[in-house]
């Protein structure tokens, strides 16, 4: 597997002659990070030794034996590597590191299906209750936070980390900053992954949407985030390019914002450093703003900003046209940017928040039409004197309709957001079904468009294995989205005309019960909706294997400026 | 722009290009789309204006209230006194009227019948079914079988203060745990357990001594459940003999009682729902279930 990972044009992967000539000696990197993962470890096993609950326990020898790993691997490595570190150009080309992006990618296909499958799971428990098997591992209120984590920290998380240090490497015509710390960014947020899944399995969660993995974690998580926002600046600030391109800002500002807002939900009290619980330091509706806050812009800079800046590579690149305007996109980037960060308090209508401050959320969501659909025009645009490629091209086809269920998303938001429509839509399946136009068809769209151009130009083949295959998965898992969407946005306003129907007499015309009955048929449709949409991911999983192991190399280079296999010898 | 002087022009949209290229990437200088940037104007617009009409600006110790003075709190409270408004009307007649009054007149049945199942809906589906159909343990209610009485007072005292409740008012009174504390051998509950199952004349198993299930039944049974099994409502002790289970008909749950007892629980409603309210419950399953009294 290892030849997997690794670049043909990596320095290491080189016999080296001159290692005689050169004194080999271990960077501060390589040293510090074992000594920390020593450290790390160490305290890990104390922690286990005294674990208030048998979960801590397990997390703590999870924490243990990947520090003991980190250092082997370190270790090894070091000894392994020749004295040289990878030069940063080779014959005045840039010596790009790719070995992470690799993991990522794959990474990404693999959390995707495993996302996918627990949605289509928990879609057939709200149908068949039954399905949970009367265990508390796979009851809805385990299996509902695995799935988010699953398909927006995992798939989501690891195709951002995978195209921004693409793109930022690319698009800088530099070689990513650091040697062990990209490969930290990678592992150690795969890592926090499999702390949060196994936890919410075990029962540990801090009960805040989207937020719910324990201190712990979230601590960890904190230092991988800011060695991810070092790696990316210091990459940019390297950069051989006097612009900075879009695509990176919005990267910037996901990084950033991402940070920023992780610390302010989580700003807990741990009961103890041998217990996994915490309390949150807000309390009553002030904790319920700053989940809210927090919960949009996850939405606003992880969902959104982060897949704009792979639409602004991946769609100008694989369509071979110029970006539409430059303008556009100044204006829409910091109109979008200033925009998204009041608009949170928009998923608490009609609650104990103070009406000004619903205010607020509500009209900020309603400026912040034109801003998402700048992003969108853009997008599109930049397919003019490129649209006869949406016929031959499936992955274009991909990535085009996906920036159309973002135009269609980003209106439906700011509607939902109008207090008068909020209170027909608001605890409805409207609401899910909203998400998942924007979380099936936008970013998942995105998404594999990104992998399938990803894919080749990383492991150097000429295409992908099979373009029939996309084509398959386009349209298997378009029929999925729409079964999904269309039979939300009928059980959302079917249920919430129920909940506010009334007899002449004055009287509740139906009881909940009635109007959870109601909502079975559409239950149904939308698991069918979501068992199409994980077997289109299951075709891709295997075209990006088959494309992966396939021997046929790129004659030529089909991605421009792809270091070739030069100075090899 | 300071990058117009570069002036390289794209072949296919005529459009001059930034100069600027990222991995072959370059950007059109397009300028905005009219459109886009209107629709942007009137949204801010539209966003002040409504700043302006309605609760926005927070201050030091309060906020600014909006022109229209609209506040969600009151505006719950208008649609919630209109609702009352329409029905107080009635909800009086009603709190005058006795059970038997009210379901002489065809208005308030009517009236009463609706909030009783607004009602039932909300506090009573989650044990007896949306449509008061029972579930194992929790009695049909459509069915004509009335473990404490089907009459209008006898319904009216069961919602009222419940069966084995936290009040003292409500029935009380339970099935005993004949095989855990060792008032019956394990045979004698398999006797008698066929036994009761054939006085609704349902089979009973091949060789069990049906008169020696007689006799345990005799002796331990009919001083509640009656001498043929008919029940006895005073006790809230069910009819054995009309084919409607509680628990299930086949033998393993009849043993099962007979072996742990029965006890299942009805909640005291007095003072958690108004006596209004509890009147058109009362009416609402006592229409639902008959009476055994007509």
């Amino acid at each position: 597997m290892a030849k997997l990972w690794a670049s043909p044009h990596q320095e290491r992967s080189r016999p080296m002659a001159q290692t005689a000539t050169t004194s080999k000696g271990m960077t501060f990197g390589e040293g510090g990070s074992a000594l920390a993962f020593a450290a790390l470890g160490f305290l890990s096993i104390i922690i286990a030794a005294k674990a208030y609950t048998p979960e801590y326990a397990f997390h703590a020898y999870l924490f243990a034996a990947a520090s003991v790993a980190s250092v082997f691997v370190i270790v090894n490595r070091y000894f392994e590597r020749p004295a040289a570190l990878p030069p940063l150009t080779i014959n005045g080309k840039p010596n790009y590191n790719m070995g992470p992006v690799k993991f990522a990618t794959i990474a990404s296909v693999v959390w995707g299906i495993a996302g996918f499958t627990i949605g289509l799971l928990i879609a057939l428990q709200l149908a068949f209750p039954a399905l949970n098997f009367d265990t508390s591992w796979l009851s809805f209120g385990r299996m509902r936070p695995l799935h988010t984590s699953a398909v927006i920290f995992a798939f989501g998380g690891n195709v951002l980390i995978a195209s921004s240090f693409y793109v930022v490497q690319r698009t800088c015509r530099a070689r990513m900053v650091g040697d062990i710390s990209p490969w930290f960014v990678v592992l150690g947020y795969n890592f926090f992954i499999v702390i949060a899944g196994t936890g919410y399995l075990l029962g540990i969660t801090q009960g805040k949407e989207y937020a719910e993995p324990e201190w712990y974690a979230d601590l960890f998580l904190t230092i991988v985030w800011v060695t991810y926002f070092l790696v990316f600046l210091g990459t940019v600030m390297r950069r051989k390019e006097s612009h900075i391109y879009v695509a990176n800002w919005f990267y910037l500002a996901f990084i950033l914002t991402i940070a920023v807002l992780h610390l302010g939900n989580n700003a807990t009290v741990p009961v103890s450093i041998f217990s996994p619980k915490s309390y949150i330091v807000w309390s009553g509706v002030q904790d319920a703003l700053v989940q809210w806050w927090y919960g949009h812009n996850a939405v606003g800079f992880f969902l959104t900003a982060g897949f704009l800046a792979i639409m602004y590579y991946f769609i100008p690149k694989r369509a071979e046209r110029p970006v539409y305007s430059y303008r556009l996109s100044i204006i829409h980037f910091w109109s979008l940017i200033f925009m998204y960060i009041w608009a949170g308090p928009h998923h608490l209508h009609y609650t104990a928040l103070p009406d000004w401050a619903q205010t607020l959320g509500m009209v900020f969501s309603v400026m912040l039409w034109m801003p998402s659909w700048g992003g969108m025009i853009n997008g599109l645009m930049t397919l003019s004197g490129a649209w006869d490629k949406l016929r031959t091209d499936p992955i274009l086809r991909l990535m085009v309709v996906s920036v159309a269920f973002y135009g269609m998303a980003t209106f439906e938001g700011p509607l939902m957001s109008v207090k008068a429509v909020n209170s027909l839509s608001h605890y409805t399946d409207w609401t899910i079904g909203h998400v998942h136009a924007g979380a099936l068809g936008w970013v998942a769209y995105i998404s594999f468009g990104c992998i399938y151009c990803l894919v080749p130009w990383l492991w150097n083949k000429k295409e992908l294995y099979s373009m029939k295959a996309v084509s398959w998965h386009f349209w298997i898992s378009t029929l999925g989205i729409v079964l999904y969407i269309s039979s939300m946005w009928v059980a959302g306003i079917l249920q919430g005309l129920m909940w506010r129907a009334y007899t002449s007499l004055g009287f509740l015309e139906y009881s909940f019960i009635e109007t959870v009955e109601a909502m079975h048929p559409f239950y149904i449709i939308r698991a069918l909706g979501g068992a199409f949409f994980v077997a289109g991911s299951l075709i891709m999983a295997w075209n990006v294997w088959k494309t992966i192991i396939s021997a046929e190399a790129a004659v030529e280079e089909v991605h421009p400026a792809q270091p070739a296999l030069v100075a090899a010898e | 722009m300071a990058h117009d002087k570069h002036e390289k022009v794209d072949a296919v949209t005529g459009v001059a290009t930034t100069g600027h290229s990222w991995d072959d990437i370059e950007e059109l200088n397009n300028p905005l789309p009219r459109w886009w940037l209107w629709t942007f104007y009137l949204c801010i617009v539209w966003a002040i204006a409504y700043c302006i009409a309605y609760p926005a600006w927070p201050l030091v110790s309060s906020y600014t209230k909006g022109a229209f003075g609209w506040h969600s709190r009151e505006a719950v409270e208008v649609e919630l006194t209109a609702l009352k408004d329409q029905r107080s009307g009635m909800t009086a007649k009603l709190a005058a009227s006795s059970l038997e009054e009210i379901k002489q007149d065809p208005e308030m049945f009517a009236f009463a019948r609706a909030q009783g199942k607004a009602s039932f809906g909300d506090n009573c589906a989650p044990c007896h079914g949306a449509g008061g159909g029972g579930a194992k343990g929790y009695p049909n209610l459509n069915d004509d079988d009335w473990l404490w009485g089907g009459s209008l007072e006898q319904v009216h005292k069961t919602i009222q203060f419940g069966a084995r409740s936290t009040s003292d008012q409500g029935h009380s009174g339970s099935m005993p745990a004949f095989g855990r504390d060792g008032m019956l051998k394990r045979e004698e509950v398999s006797q008698v357990a066929d036994y009761v199952r054939s006085l609704s004349g349902l089979s009973t198993e091949k060789g069990i001594d049906l008169a020696a299930g007689a006799k345990v039944f005799a002796d331990n049974c009919a001083a509640c459940h009656g001498d043929k099994g008919q029940g006895m409502q005073e006790l809230g002790a069910p009819n054995l003999s009309d084919k409607i289970w509680l628990f299930g008909s086949d033998k393993a749950a009849i043993i099962e009682g007979l072996n742990n007892g029965r006890g299942g629980v009805m909640p005291a409603w007095h003072g958690r729902l108004d006596d209004t309210t509890i009147k058109a419950l009362t009416l609402y399953v006592h229409s639902l279930g008959g009476d055994q009294n007509r």
